[in-house]
């Protein structure tokens, strides 16, 4: 099991026909993902990759039965490939693009929150269930299948937990990164209760960052959670007002600090690593604690 | 992005505000003239500058005469407000103020939508009546899809205790500050005074906006408001050359790729006992230009005693990363240590070109290696 995606997800790729949409869509399906359909308006009916092309997202699913979509499209459509896929009523919707206007993922929301429509990012690296399917930009090799379900706000930083802890012999379940920026469709707290009811997934990792209140607003609902979590901040050295490259990343005032966070996480009873390479470290202690280390890490 | 009152003051009268009559001016004699021409009566002078606070600062002066607005010009223009220097002041006609009324908007990430807040308690005071006495404002959030409603302006204006012959004036200031949020991108605008002045007559006093950047290839006109944050010529450059770059006051220059690698970057040096010069991200894909661009940009701060690269290559490919650091490298004399940590895509053979360059670049295996080498090799000798 896993969160989200699995071996039975079929994907369509919105944008496929573009420099990102092909290099990206050519590795996924080397990765093994079912990349069911491709949608470039004016390229219906022909073939790219192998993969059938559709010219609206609906056509799409009606002909393939896709059940998740992920969006290549520059940052001035994007918007509006997602409320079509909303329309269209695919379940799962990833939008790996960066630099969304925020007013335009205002009213995407506002029909986000009324609809059965996941959505992950925008300006996110994607999702992974290693060896199963991998929606995303993530390089494949540096996941492995395991136990650790993770999830984070930005993409390379997910990379170097992740190759840390599969160097470890600790696989993942699914990794999850949520993007970088004020308004996403899926906040931690929603991951986190995806992984808490998933039956592979036995300890969590959340690598959050400075801004907004999501690590927060997780951690309330990590203290009811069976599942041991392994924090982890970036920008603790961070100053006010400096905007840290993701929209997101600002501290404003007092909010937003490393400090708020950390002190939330650990008062819900998170163990929060001081540096990327100190979460593996965690996690190992932890299962091994509970008798759970996996065969591959005990070598 | 940050635009000057004066440019939000222009939006929001674009929207139908009224704000008072004056014009920017850049030195002394300027402050002058404009004071002439509102009437020679009382002025205020008030510095342009992208921070708040300005008022206490001292940034924000009345002159009676224009020879007194010359004066206070001249004190206010090369003033120093937190870090920045003045180099424009807007010059308006004075207000004889009965009340100071706080109106604002925000895009709120928690609530997805746009918050507005509304306080009979406007003024230079505001952030504190939000600290200490929240249920002195007024707020609510916006459908996007309905706009600013009738009934949550009566819910705003009648919470927050304005007076209520005035409700229905405000609420065309609420609507317009409403227009010019949506209409242009932008993710904060307040008018903070709105003065109910003695003569009963409503005028936006003051005004804030910022852009939200990820909105200016639509927001032309807006686009072209950007300013460096006022006198970083190294941020500067680095925008000139598409870099996203922020400048700190440490000494150990930081170049990586993702906001949230960099940022741990920043961390791990200091908790090794460094302090950063920068954050310096290139985004992924970055080809081997774009590398020797960061290296030279990081370069350009003369404190600079180490720099560290950080890669974890998904999309971007660590031989790419070599192949520029060591163009670098070979052009610029580079006098201090430069410590290349690679990983992910590609490594091998950017670790290879590195080897075989013959130039002396230190190479580590981990992100806190990385780190730990910067800080001994930049302080050796120094400690």
């Amino acid at each position: 099991m896993s969160i989200f995606i699995n071996r039975d997800t079929r994907v369509i790729v919105q944008g496929l026909t573009g420099r990102e949409g092909r290099f990206h869509s050519e590795q996924m399906l080397a990765y093994g993902t079912t990349i069911v359909g491709g949608v470039t308006p004016g390229k219906g009916g022909t073939t790219e990759l192998g993969v059938p092309m559709f010219d609206t997202v609906g056509q799409a699913r009606n002909a393939t039965g896709a059940d998740a979509s992920i969006i290549f499209v520059p940052p001035a459509g994007a918007a509006d490939a997602i409320l079509e896929a909303v329309d269209a009523g695919v379940p799962l919707v990833v939008c790996i693009t960066e630099g969304v206007p925020t007013h335009d993922m205002v009213r995407v929301y506002e029909i986000l929150r009324h609809s059965e429509t996941r959505l992950i990012g925008p300006n996110c690296p994607g999702l992974i269930t290693p060896g199963e399917c991998k929606m995303g930009i993530m390089p494949g090799h540096i996941f492995k299948p395991g136990i650790v379900g993770m999830v984070s706000r930005s993409g390379t930083l997910t990379y170097e937990v992740a190759k840390n802890l599969s160097d470890r012999g600790l696989g993942q379940s699914t990794v999850v990164g949520i993007g970088g920026d004020p308004i996403i469709g899926t906040p931690f707290i929603d991951v986190m209760k995806a992984f808490e009811n998933d039956p592979t997934t036995e300890i969590c990792v959340l690598a959050g960052e400075i801004g907004g209140s999501d690590e927060e607003t997780a951690a309330a609902y990590i203290k009811s959670m069976t599942k041991p979590v392994i924090g982890f901040i970036s920008g603790r050295t961070a100053p006010p007002g400096k905007r840290m490259g993701h929209a997101g990343a600002i501290v404003s005032g007092n909010k937003g600090t490393a400090q708020a966070k950390v002190d939330a996480l650990e008062a819900a009873g998170v163990k929060v690593a001081a540096t990327t390479d100190e979460v593996g470290e965690l996690v190992e202690k932890t299962l091994r604690e509970k008798g759970r280390l996996p065969a591959a890490a005990t070598r | 992005m940050k635009i000057h009152e004066f440019q939000a003051k222009q939006v929001l009268a674009s929207h139908g505000v009224p704000i008072p009559r004056g014009r920017v001016a850049t030195t002394p004699d300027e402050c002058a003239a404009v004071a002439a021409e509102l009437g020679g009566g009382l002025c205020v002078v008030k510095a342009q500058v992208h921070v708040g606070g300005r008022g206490k600062a001292g940034g924000v002066k009345l002159a009676k005469t224009p020879d007194e607005a010359r004066q206070m010009g001249s004190q206010i223009l090369g003033m120093d407000i937190k870090g920045l220097t003045v180099h424009k002041v807007l010059v308006e006609e004075g207000i004889a103020i009965d009340k100071e009324i706080y109106l604002g908007m925000i895009l709120d990430r928690d609530t997805k939508r746009i918050v507005v807040m509304v306080s009979a308690e406007g003024g230079m005071d505001i952030e504190e009546v939000a600290e200490r006495t929240p249920d002195k404002i007024a707020r609510c959030t916006i459908n996007p899809a309905l706009g600013l409603t009738d009934y949550q302006v009566r819910h705003l204006c009648f919470g927050a205790g304005l007076p209520k012959d005035k409700v229905k004036e405000i609420a065309v200031f609420l609507k317009a500050l409403y227009q010019a949020i949506t209409q242009s991108d932008a993710t904060l605008a307040e008018i903070n005074p709105l003065v109910i002045t003695k003569d009963g007559v409503l005028i936006a006093a003051d005004a804030k906006m910022d852009i939200d950047e990820n909105a200016l290839y639509r927001q032309k006109a807006l686009a072209a408001l950007q300013e460096s944050e006022e006198n970083d010529p190294i941020e500067e450059e680095a925008r000139r050359r598409g870099l996203t770059y922020v400048h700190l006051d440490g000494d150990i220059g930081i170049i990586g790729n993702g906001a949230g690698l960099v940022m741990t970057s920043l961390d791990v040096v200091a908790r090794e006992g460094g302090k950063a010069a920068n954050f310096l991200d290139i985004g992924g894909g970055a080809k081997a230009e774009v590398v020797r661009n960061a290296l030279e940009v990081v370069l350009l701060e003369p404190k600079v005693r180490g720099v560290v690269i950080n890669i974890f290559g998904g999309i971007t490919r660590c031989d790419e990363v070599a192949k520029g650091v060591i163009d670098a490298a070979g052009k610029l004399d580079i006098k201090v240590p430069v410590v290349v940590r690679l990983e992910g895509t590609s490594v091998e053979e950017g670790k290879k070109l590195l080897a075989e360059s013959g130039l002396n670049l230190v190479p580590a295996g981990s992100m806190r290696e990385a780190a730990a080498k910067v800080v001994e090799l930049a302080y050796a000798g120094a400690r």
